[in-house]
């Protein structure tokens, strides 16, 4: 198969600066027009261990990084060990055999880190890329020591162009390197970011979270805007404290998030049933990483959708939102918050790994997001913060608001918040909370609910979610046969009609996801009667890659 | 403004019917909150609505009922980030704390030495009755070694722990201890404890009528500290946080100025 994206893998061990090299590059690409994609893999260790990033590129829109490599960049001799089998026939390695990046750092007396910027300069000779550019990135990222790693760049860029390089280079053609102007409204950036600034767009006052892999970049990126958006970012000690805190801080009108990985959450569990018989309107981002248990910390899975979908004890609605890209992390992370507001409700948005610490070449369409503030209460009279109301919504008010009193109780409670243990009053409250969720079903029609990507007349259908989306668009590059893919947003309440629609008529319906149990499957089966008996699951904590999965999709559609 | 608040009654109590046992010493840590409550509105310290109180979950819990105020009744052992929380999403409010021995002490300690170490401006009272109550007597932190109850009826063979010890190595700048049945000193404490900027720990013993009744324990060994003296002698406050056998002081035992949690200014 022909690749449609050209690949450089960037290895080293921690502390090489692999991850970082590979993110420069990504947005030296981007700013020439290209569409990127960068995955990082890396284990769980400060120093040493294997690091690579890869990044792929492509004119057109590419969605996930390929295996096949054109250019290894190697920092250490296990990079190389480690990758050169997935080089493509021509592919071409840059090591300190044939690019002394180590050399050209010492005569200058650069630290030994900056020997990526000799790489990333010779990299610009190899694509036919402007190292101008580079020093624009280099300023970015690295301040007042970009100068150093400018002048590196430059004397990678001269070497290459000056050396008689055994493999000849493969210059990208000059055509694809100036971006066009729609094209520059683009970024590089990673799911965590996206959602954060999704937040941010909606509103977001307060983010609480305690570090944990891959949620913790989030944590990072807010505690850094803190000052310039008037932010708080708090790290309390513990989970339990994280949403505990938050649920107080959403009492008091502030707009509220959280975020963490699958044993994180575990420990919000019984908070979480509270923010469902409390009615607080709160976010909650999962970042999935492979379980049970610590798991592989460092790597990717998509296995806490049950988890997720069935947190809490005791019955309550909650929302679970399901974004593949970054763009989708921005909008879905707005519409988390929205949808916190408006049905006073837990929204999880569950990302992975893989979505959470990939870079993708993204546009951020601001205009679509609005904010919603929900019911509020102007002025009540003898007000009742669980009012029974035709929709389940009561007004809300927030301490601080002269006359009014605001209770709010894990306990079951009548209108006002008072504990009750009247039969008559649990049951119409119970009613009540489940209203909302009816409300939202009615309200998911003129939503965007489930993507739909393909020919939407094929008979082969697949189905898939969160960062697995990216696998599958790419796959269906390769495939054989005409496929029609559908990629549920909304995975709680899961828009059971639309799915039934997209499937009636198929002939094979193909659900891929990164578990072992087929988790998505079993949620379509429970809401719409249809099991799924053809399943590709991948569960070794690595993302599917584009060229691998097209085979397998293509036997099943032979 | 005050003069109002003079002349009219301040509705402070919820007309919700009161399930503590007949006589049960938290109508005395009730009417000691109540009456500090209106004490700092009268003198225009205060604004009620500006007022959110918390609980857990145990007998004590029940006060978020009966007080109409704001209010939030969470988890047990997790009312103090929950408080802390509404206050720093909003400083302006006057956040307090009610908690158990099980609350504060077991379920959620890790809680109190947090809020103590960042010095969050929230006051937590503790009911302190040395006993599971609401669930039918079961040893606790803080009951005493060889403590008989359902769930050790040899005696419980853990030793107590001093929890105003804790609170003072933790870093809480405002550590006191009360009795329940002394109402009017209780308000006086938990005046000052509102007053004070900073993390605000009031251990109120409080003998359980029903399942462990300590009064005749207590009313023998209770005495006040003296309230005019210097309140930030640590080493004061060290020793007399260790006085418990034989005698029990009650009073404030240590109060100092420190920035508190969000206070970067």
């Amino acid at each position: 198969m022909t690749h449609v994206a050209s690949t450089v893998l960037i290895g080293g061990q921690a502390g090489d600066g692999a991850k970082e090299a590979g993110i420069n590059l990504g947005k030296l690409l981007a700013t020439a027009g290209q569409e990127v994609f960068v995955s990082v893999d890396y284990p769980s260790v400060i120093k040493g261990g294997h690091i690579f990033s890869r990044i792929s590129f492509s004119k057109e829109k590419i969605f996930s990084d390929y295996k096949k490599i054109d250019l290894l960049i190697a920092f250490n001799n296990e990079s190389i060990s480690f990758h050169q089998k997935e080089l493509k026939k021509d592919g071409v390695i840059f090591d300190e055999s044939c690019l002394p990046m180590t050399q050209i750092t010492k005569e200058i007396n650069a630290p030994a880190i900056t020997r990526t910027s000799v790489a990333l300069g010779a990299t610009c000779y190899y694509f036919n890329l402007e190292i101008e550019n580079l020093e624009k990135i280099f300023k970015e990222a690295f301040g007042e020591k970009a100068e150093i790693n400018i002048k590196l760049a430059k004397k990678g860029y001269q070497y290459l162009k000056t050396k008689n390089f055994k493999q000849k280079p493969r210059r990208l053609k000059g055509s694809g390197l100036r971006p066009k102007a729609s094209e520059k409204k683009k970024i590089l950036i990673d799911g965590n970011q996206a959602l954060a600034l999704g937040l941010i767009k909606a509103g977001l006052n307060v983010y609480f979270a305690y570090p944990m892999t891959p949620a913790t970049s989030i944590l990072h990126f807010l505690a850094k805007k803190e000052k310039e958006l008037g932010l708080k970012v708090v790290q309390p000690e513990n989970e339990i404290a994280v949403i505990n805190m938050a649920i107080g801080a959403a009492y008091t009108g502030q707009k509220v998030a959280v975020g963490t990985s699958g044993g994180g959450f575990d420990l919000m569990q019984e908070a979480m049933s509270l923010a469902g018989m409390a009615e607080i309107p709160l976010v909650i981002a999962v970042s999935q990483r492979p379980g049970p248990s610590t798991g592989v910390p460092t790597y990717t899975s998509q296995s806490d959708l049950r988890s997720t979908r069935f947190s809490g004890h005791g019955e309550f609605p909650r929302i679970l939102l399901a974004p593949g890209d970054p763009e989708e992390a921005y909008l879905l992370g707005a519409q988390a918050l929205n949808l916190a507001w408006e049905y006073q409700a837990p929204v999880i948005v569950l990302l992975d790994k893989h979505l959470s610490e990939s870079l993708m070449t993204s546009f951020f369409d601001s205009s679509k997001i609005k904010i919603e503030n929900g019911k509020i209460a102007h002025n009540p009279k003898d007000y009742k913060r669980f009012e029974t109301t035709s929709d389940g919504i009561s007004p809300m008010a927030f301490p601080g608001m002269k006359n009014v009193v605001v209770k709010a109780t894990s306990y079951e409670h009548d209108e006002q918040g008072i504990t009750t243990e009247d039969s008559q009053i649990i049951k119409e409250m119970q009613e009540k909370r489940f209203k909302k969720l009816q409300l939202l079903l009615k309200e998911q029609k003129s939503k965007e609910t489930v993507k739909v990507y393909g020919d939407k007349k094929s008979k082969n259908i697949i189905v898939s979610w969160g960062s697995t989306k990216g696998a599958v668009l790419e796959a269906m590059k390769y495939l054989k046969k005409s496929v029609k893919f559908i990629q549920p947003l909304y995975l709680e309440p899961l828009d059971a009609e639309k799915i039934k629609n997209h499937f009636k008529g198929a002939k094979k319906i193909i659900d891929i996801e990164g578990n072992l149990t087929g988790q998505l499957a079993s949620l379509i089966r429970e809401k719409t009667g249809i099991e799924i008996e053809n399943k590709i699951l991948k569960y070794d904590s690595r993302p599917f890659e584009p060229i691998e999965l097209a085979k397998k999709i293509n036997e099943l559609l032979s | 403004m005050s003069n109002n608040f003079n002349r009219q009654k301040m509705n402070l109590l919820t007309q919700t019917k009161n399930t503590w046992c007949p006589g049960c010493t938290n109508f005395g840590i009730l009417a000691a909150f109540k009456g500090a409550i209106e004490d700092l509105v009268k003198n225009n310290e205060i604004k009620t609505e500006e007022v959110v109180v918390g609980s857990g979950i145990g007998c004590h819990g029940k006060i978020s009922d009966y007080l109409n105020l704001n209010s939030f009744c969470g988890l047990h052992g997790r009312i103090v980030p929950v408080l802390s929380g509404a206050k720093i999403a909003n400083p302006n409010l006057k956040v307090i704390a009610f908690e158990g021995d099980g609350d504060a002490y077991a379920e959620g300690i890790e809680h109190l030495v947090h809020a103590a170490k960042r010095n969050i401006d929230l006051t937590l009272i503790v009911h302190d009755n040395q006993t599971f109550a609401l669930t039918t007597g079961q040893f606790t932190p803080t009951s005493p070694k060889g403590f008989k109850g359902k769930s050790t009826p040899e005696g419980s063979p853990e030793e107590p722990f001093n929890p105003l010890f804790l609170m003072l190595s933790a870093g809480a700048t405002f550590i006191a201890r009360s009795y329940a049945l002394e109402v009017k000193k209780t308000q006086e404490i938990i005046k000052e404890a509102i007053r004070h900027k900073g993390f605000s720990f009031i251990e109120i013993i409080q003998p359980c009528l029903s399942l462990n009744d300590t009064r005749d324990h207590y009313q023998k060994r209770i005495y006040w500290l003296n309230e005019s003296r210097q309140k930030d002698n640590i080493d004061f406050a060290f020793e007399k946080i260790r006085e418990w056998n034989d005698k029990v002081p009650l009073g404030i035992f240590y109060q100092i100025n420190k920035k508190t949690y969000g206070d970067f200014n």
